[in-house]
């Protein structure tokens, strides 16, 4: 089992899909790479989990055995300040003893390969490996190279998926409106390179989502998008009208310099959530934000700090939420064991 | 040995219309009769084809030699030998950044390395600009003195229009038509999957049709006003066949090919972030490569090439964005072609002109048929043999096939190069 697996030619061999190399043979989690292909009742499993974890009293000071004597090993091939510091904590709350790696400086500055980096700390043992990476499939790629007992929980990957945080998202939905059926959600922004964007449909239509609608300028809407399941709108004004949920998504400001918009300005005047904007929307509409917000850019501050802003929860159901699946990976990589 | 008679084979020679069971005298390294032996002919050795096919060695356009430079890919010994067994008798090396041919001393170097391999003879395509740099004209006519067939900008991009067209009339200067493979580099950026639902899906940076078809409108209208001969490479666009089909009905000196993988493979195989699928220009969607293969049943696009990229393992070990582009193509290419003729997108004849006329006459070589006093390049093919692409019995150096598990019936027997079967 601890044996570091080096067939360099196995990758000449037809690979699994991504969708099903995450599901051992129970069709359980073994690893979590992305949304797409999961069945709703599994997405259901890790809400309901998520809901335990939450629900436990004194969260921070009793950690739950679930994860003690396994070794988790964050690897951040890419910065991230939140999602790095959820997966750690929740790490901890299971009692497992977590390292975090900023690879960046590191390994690849110095011309290891990805493969090679991975074989290695694979080698000193340790259970699950937690991979952002800035370049989509690395996950998978990890998930398919590394020993087969380690799991693999994608925490971002170039602008494919980001998993965990389209779950956070999912269960802070479920929280405030019960059921996925009669909504209508607008995912507001850079689709073009948003991972959660692409986890976030993927949540939402396996969660039998009413409708989900994606608002932005044709610029930073990817081609074939609309085969994803979404409604796509360019008009902000239109695409609000009468949603139940409204995501916001993080302009960064490379946008700009490449050529896709031509100020944020201008951005925030055509596609910013204001007040007035707002009020489109269902009067008890939720609006969330998967951080960090750029206030006054995709979101004036009055709607960040509203009523019927839910961004601070999302960070505190991020916790609950990687709690979860990294206590069913484990039971999913045992069960397979056995 | 000086002659050799071929007894009852199935002699296809599609530039001839020939296709019949028949005897054939090779003599010297010619073809020196069919049919009937000349009173004077006294067979060396006899070799009983019952059976079998024969026609012409496989002419590719596009092969990436790796050396001098890589040779941890691939070596012009090893490669050219599986070449030979795969029924290839020359292939045209393209010149790359990494061993850019841009020197006539290069270009010796290739030949005779080619020549020690004693498997298919070594075309050179010689570098366009020095170093591949697309800043400066290459000395084209010492590199034409050293043999090259013609010149190119490979993948590489060249500095501005201006260069490109003067790089045309400097090339048509010296009787050297241009190798263009379309790429709007600008356009391109860092894509790395056609733009479409899968890249969307995947995550992929996506590389436009417009990335091929703006460089192939272009190119078209620099050849219209210049009138300098074009041989467009490796078409993965509906568009393009389009403006090539335009183009030709004007009477314009273009040509055109394509690569056998993109006949087969599309967007879809990328699903599983498959880096062996990792090429350039990309895996397009279905109507591309039906546009592709309807291009060639209407002779648009003239020629189906390898486009032979050898890597070695670690090249596609990598996260997808982060492989190298290419397949390793020369033991598939046969197959593959054929198969157009299974899937009947084309007739025998168009298959095999496909791979080996009309390359011939793309690179002006006096090679890709068999009639009498032709160099006998040639195969022998066996119909009822079955052949098995996996990694145990793939022989070249590169194992960045995506094409392992396929299978193919008929099968390459012998190769000859010059008379002599190797």
């Amino acid at each position: 089992m601890s044996t570091v697996r080096t067939d360099n030619t196995q990758h000449l061999t037809p690979g699994a899909l991504p969708s099903s190399m995450q599901l051992n043979a129970e069709g359980k989690l073994k690893h979590f790479l992305t949304i797409e292909g999961l069945p709703p009742l599994l997405l259901e499993e890790i809400l309901d989990r998520a809901e335990q974890f939450l629900n436990l009293p004194n969260k921070a000071q009793n950690k739950a055995p679930i994860l003690r004597g396994k070794t988790v090993m964050n690897l951040f091939f890419e910065n991230s300040t939140r999602t790095r510091t959820t997966f750690e904590l929740a790490a901890q709350r299971l009692s497992a003893d977590v390292i975090t790696l900023d690879i960046r400086n590191s390994a690849t500055s110095k011309g290891e390969s990805l493969l090679d980096t991975i074989r290695n700390l694979a080698a000193m043992h340790c259970d699950m490996f937690v991979v952002r990476h800035q370049h989509s499939g690395a996950a998978h790629f990890i998930a398919r190279y590394c020993p087969p007992h380690i799991s693999v929980l994608n925490a971002g990957d170039g602008y494919h998926a980001h998993p965990t945080q389209a779950m956070l998202d999912m269960l802070t939905i479920r929280q405030h409106k019960s059921c996925f059926q009669p909504l209508k959600v607008a995912i507001v922004g850079d689709i073009l390179h948003s991972r959660v964007a692409r986890s976030q449909i993927h949540a939402l239509t396996t969660l039998c989502t009413g409708e989900v609608r994606v608002i932005a300028p044709r610029t930073l809407i990817p081609a074939g998008i609309e085969k994803m399941g979404v409604n796509v709108f360019h008009k902000m004004e239109q695409g609000l009208e009468d949603v139940d949920v409204i995501i916001m998504l993080r302009l960064q400001k490379e946008r700009m310099q490449s050529g896709l918009l031509p100020s944020e300005r201008e951005y925030f005047s055509l596609y910013g959530l204001t007040e007035a904007r707002l009020k489109l929307a269902q009067s008890d509409a939720i609006v969330m934000h998967p951080g960090p917000v750029n206030r006054g850019v995709e979101i004036d501050s009055r709607v960040a700090d509203g009523s019927q802003s839910v961004i601070l929860e999302q960070v505190t159901n991020g916790i609950a939420i990687r709690m979860a699946v990294m206590a069913m990976v484990m039971s999913g990589q045992t069960g397979e064991q056995r | 040995m000086a002659t050799l008679q071929i007894k009852s084979v199935r002699l296809i020679d599609p530039a001839n219309q020939q296709d019949q069971i028949t005897d054939v005298y090779i003599k010297s390294g010619l073809i020196h009769a069919i049919g009937t032996a000349p009173n004077d002919f006294l067979a060396e050795e006899i070799l009983d084809a019952d059976g079998l096919w024969m026609f012409a060695g496989l002419v590719d356009l596009s092969v990436y030699l790796r050396e001098p430079g890589q040779e941890n890919k691939a070596t012009i010994q090893h490669e050219m030998q599986v070449a030979a067994r795969s029924g290839i008798t020359t292939v045209c090396a393209m010149p790359e950044l990494a061993s850019p041919i841009d020197t006539s001393a290069r270009i010796q170097q290739i030949k005779e390395k080619s020549q020690a391999a004693k498997g298919a003879q070594v075309e050179v395509i010689a570098a366009l600009t020095q170093g591949l740099r697309g800043d400066q004209l290459s000395n084209m006519s010492s590199l034409k003195k050293a043999g090259c067939i013609s010149v190119s900008q490979g993948l590489e991009p060249i500095k501005g229009l201006n260069l490109l067209r003067t790089s045309m009339e400097y090339a048509a200067t010296h009787q050297l038509k241009l190798f263009y493979q379309p790429v709007e580099h600008s356009l391109l950026a860092k894509g790395c999957a056609h733009e479409g639902a899968v890249a969307t899906r995947l995550g992929l940076a996506p590389i436009s049709h417009a990335v091929e078809t703006t460089a192939v409108a272009q190119m078209l209208m620099l050849v219209e006003e210049t009138q300098t001969p074009v041989h467009f490479c490796r078409l993965s666009c509906e568009k393009s066949v389009e403006l090539l089909s335009l183009a030709k009905a004007k009477g314009l000196p273009v040509t055109a090919d394509v690569a056998a993988h993109q006949l087969f493979l599309t967007e879809m195989d990328i699903s599983d972030f498959n880096t062996l699928c990792n090429t350039l220009p990309p895996l397009r969607s279905e109507r591309d490569r039906d546009a592709l293969r309807q291009g060639l049943a209407d002779g648009v696009i003239d020629a189906i090439c390898s486009d032979h990229q050898p890597h070695d393992i670690d090249a596609k070990l990598a996260p997808f964005q982060q492989s190298s582009a290419g397949i390793s193509a020369l033991e598939t290419l046969l197959p593959l072609s054929l198969r157009l003729v299974e899937d009947r997108v084309l007739t025998l004849d168009q298959a095999l002109r496909c791979i080996t006329h009309h390359p011939a006459q793309i690179i002006n070589q006096p090679k890709g048929t068999l009639a009498i006093g032709q160099v006998a390049d040639f195969c022998l093919f066996d119909p009822n043999q079955y052949l098995d692409i996996s990694l145990s019995t793939f022989q070249s150096q590169g194992k960045n096939s995506p094409f392992f598990g396929w299978g193919f019936s008929g099968r390459v027997v012998k190769t000859a190069i010059s008379g002599r079967i190797l």
